[in-house]
């Protein structure tokens, strides 16, 4: 992005215009991180941490994860919960099993465990493509549902079949506080974003690009399909299984098979879907629209007084019809998601009044 | 031996019960190229307006056109609403607009109708008969012959009418088809019934089995591996698939299953499917596509 802009400036015939614009990015992203990594933690209190930033941050990276795979390379799946369960019954098992190894290292070996088990079933893409691959990752999200349930050793033959976090600890500081946690989510997400954004920027991140937008094209031009495509998948395993790993221990602090059922993976595409594919920041956008809509609808039906109509049964059911009824509205109108609508806005306003 | 020859024919005919619910998703690709995902929330949303009715006591029958008639509305507004506005975009956008669709139907059929098991009988006994020494379901050999009725019936709409030939004419070459005077709203909104009344079918005999309640959507995920292996566009294929992974199952159940604690018929259909993808990629009767630059 900063090298469009860099040549934009240099069209213009004004470099010290491109310092400046480059400057005020770089002011942006400052002021950003403090925000995030100093103000929020002072300010926010238990429950907006805990039951709002933390998840939105959580869903977010596992649509970042998603993304990549399906925005960036244009592979479909439907099993991401499949490999957030990997990353977090994995990072459970080497806390437990390997204790000297510290947080950072376990998230890490977590995560290449995913990428392993991503690569693996996203071999069949080499033969095939579009909602065909749906089969295969499907197929993950049930066979590793079953694994976790049916094999105890992953849960450590607990009788109720949950993980949860054995010790959060890194350079001695105990993480298990709520602002403890939302830090680990913070800064790990902060990392990945930053490599997810370095990924998409470089030959990798152009030569997914390019399979998504014509296979047979980008092979005639020589990219190397196959390497392409399931380096695609064990990125995207790798960023999702480390959400999963903050999911259970950063946000529930306990979860079994079930909490990565099939309706977090969807939960997940819709994130993608809703935030905009190929966009990195849309993703935080989805995930803060996935985590708040239930929380809104249930803080708007007592203040408009609807509670004779609208029960906690229809509540349920009201929530997949408003999700289903955005996504096919944004597949018609804004099918680059939230992510372009907020930068048409801003385009919009930074024009404002002078032009509409 | 004959035990083993039980348990491949239940399998079988508990696969012909996916086929039913492949065949409705097989139409809606033939006519439009869009998998389907919304067919399994058709299915549990027919069923529970059928059981619906038929508990107000509307008869069988009356019940049966009335339903089909709702799923008529429905095709023609989910034309209108979703398909028209997302005319010449690509499958998979389609393919994410049904999946997001059947959350709108899933939850639109529970807001309204509720969330209760409905008892459905359909009056069909299920005692088993023997025959030849092997035990055969009578609720199964009924569903066998609705299948191949429904199947017969929708080849000789294919093969026979006009509106058949132009729906095969659209699924050849959409661009020629509607060159030559084809209106592709009409044969989508056509399509999209048939689809529904062909959904509200499987949903009867999925309800009498095991009750009308919202797991009848997940139906969806059973027929998946079975267009797979079949192929999206073919109805024969998808009969056969269907009978393949029904027999698959119920095989793995019996005889993998205590070997590694329990049922594996949640994943094995998959792992099938994707088996049978690396092999062949476009399925048993699957037509390849053909990739340009």
């Amino acid at each position: 992005m900063s090298a469009i802009i860099q040549a934009e400036a240099r069209l213009s015939g004004s470099a010290t215009k491109g310092f400046a614009v480059v400057n005020r990015r770089r002011v942006i992203i400052l002021v950003a991180l403090i925000f995030v990594y100093v103000v929020v933690p002072l300010i926010g209190n238990d429950y907006w941490l805990s039951s709002l930033i933390i998840p939105t941050i959580v869903m977010g990276l596992a649509g970042i994860g998603l993304n990549l795979l399906m925005g960036y390379a244009g592979l479909i799946s439907l099993g991401s919960a499949a490999f957030m369960s990997i990353g977090a019954f994995s990072s459970y098992n080497l806390l437990l099993r390997v204790p000297f190894l510290p947080l950072p290292v376990v998230l890490a070996l977590a995560g290449l465990i995913a990428a392993v088990a991503g690569v693996l079933f996203g071999l069949p893409s080499l033969r095939i493509k579009g909602f065909y691959l749906s089969a295969p990752t499907l197929g993950a999200q049930f066979f590793f549902d079953w694994l976790f349930t049916n094999y105890h050793w992953f849960s450590n033959n607990s009788i109720s079949l949950t993980i949860s976090a054995p010790r959060l600890v890194f350079l001695g500081h105990d993480l298990s506080s709520t602002t403890g946690r939302y830090l680990l989510v913070a800064v790990t997400t902060g990392l990945l974003l930053w490599f997810a954004r370095a990924i998409v920027n470089s030959r990798i991140g152009r030569d997914w690009m390019a399979i998504r937008d014509m296979e047979t094209a980008a092979a005639v031009a020589g990219i190397a399909i196959g390497q392409r495509k399931l380096l695609a998948y064990a990125v995207s395993s790798f960023i999702c299984g480390i959400a999963g790993a903050l999911w259970v221990f950063g946000y529930l602090q306990t979860g079994d098979a079930n909490t990565f059922n099939l309706d977090k993976s969807f939960q997940v595409l819709f994130i993608v879907l809703i935030g905009g594919a190929a966009s990195l920041y849309g993703n935080f956008l989805g995930a803060a629209f996935i985590v708040l809509t239930p929380i809104v609808l249930e803080i708007l039906v007592p203040t408009f007084d609807l509670t004779n109509y609208i029960d906690e049964g229809a509540l349920a059911n009201i929530q997949p019809i408003i999700f289903g009824a955005i996504i096919i509205f944004l597949l018609i109108r804004e099918p680059d998601g939230l992510a372009s609508l907020v930068a048409r806005i801003g385009r919009r306003l930074s024009v404002w009044p002078l032009r509409k | 031996m004959v035990f083993f020859l039980n348990v491949l024919i239940a399998g079988l005919l508990a696969g012909l019960m996916y086929a039913l619910v492949a065949i409705g998703f097989v139409l809606i690709y033939k006519a439009s190229g869009v998998f389907n995902f919304a067919q399994g929330s058709m299915v549990l949303f027919s069923a529970l307006t059928f059981v619906t009715l038929n508990e107000q006591g509307v008869p069988f029958w009356l019940a049966f056109l009335i339903t089909s008639a709702i799923l008529v509305v429905g095709a023609v507004i989910i034309e209108w609403l979703v398909l028209r506005p997302l005319v010449n975009r690509s499958p998979d956008t389609l393919f994410m607009a049904t999946l997001g669709l059947s959350f709108v139907i899933n939850g639109l059929a529970q807001l309204i109708l509720g969330t209760d098991v409905h008892e459905l009988d359909l009056g069909i006994e299920d005692v088993p008969l023997n025959l030849f020494g092997l035990q055969l379901s009578q609720f199964d050999l009924f569903t066998s012959a609705v299948a191949i009725v429904l199947v017969v019936g929708l080849a000789l709409l294919f093969g026979k009418t006009r509106v058949g030939i132009s729906l095969r004419a659209v699924a050849d070459d959409t661009l020629a088809a509607q060159s030559i005077g084809i209106r592709l709203p009409r044969i989508w909104r056509i399509v999209w019934s048939v689809s529904g009344v062909v959904a509200l079918i499987a949903g009867l005999l999925w309800g009498d089995r095991q009750g009308v309640q919202f797991s009848l959507s997940l139906v969806v995920l059973k027929a998946m591996p079975v267009l797979i292996i079949g192929g999206f566009s073919s109805i024969p294929g998808a009969i056969l698939a269907g009978l393949l992974v029904g027999a698959t199952e119920n095989l793995g159940d019996i005889y993998i299953g205590p070997l590694v604690h329990g049922s594996v018929s949640t994943w094995l259909a998959y792992i099938l499917a994707t088996g049978f993808l690396l092999v062949r990629p476009n399925g048993l009767f699957g037509e390849p596509a053909i990739q340009r630059v």
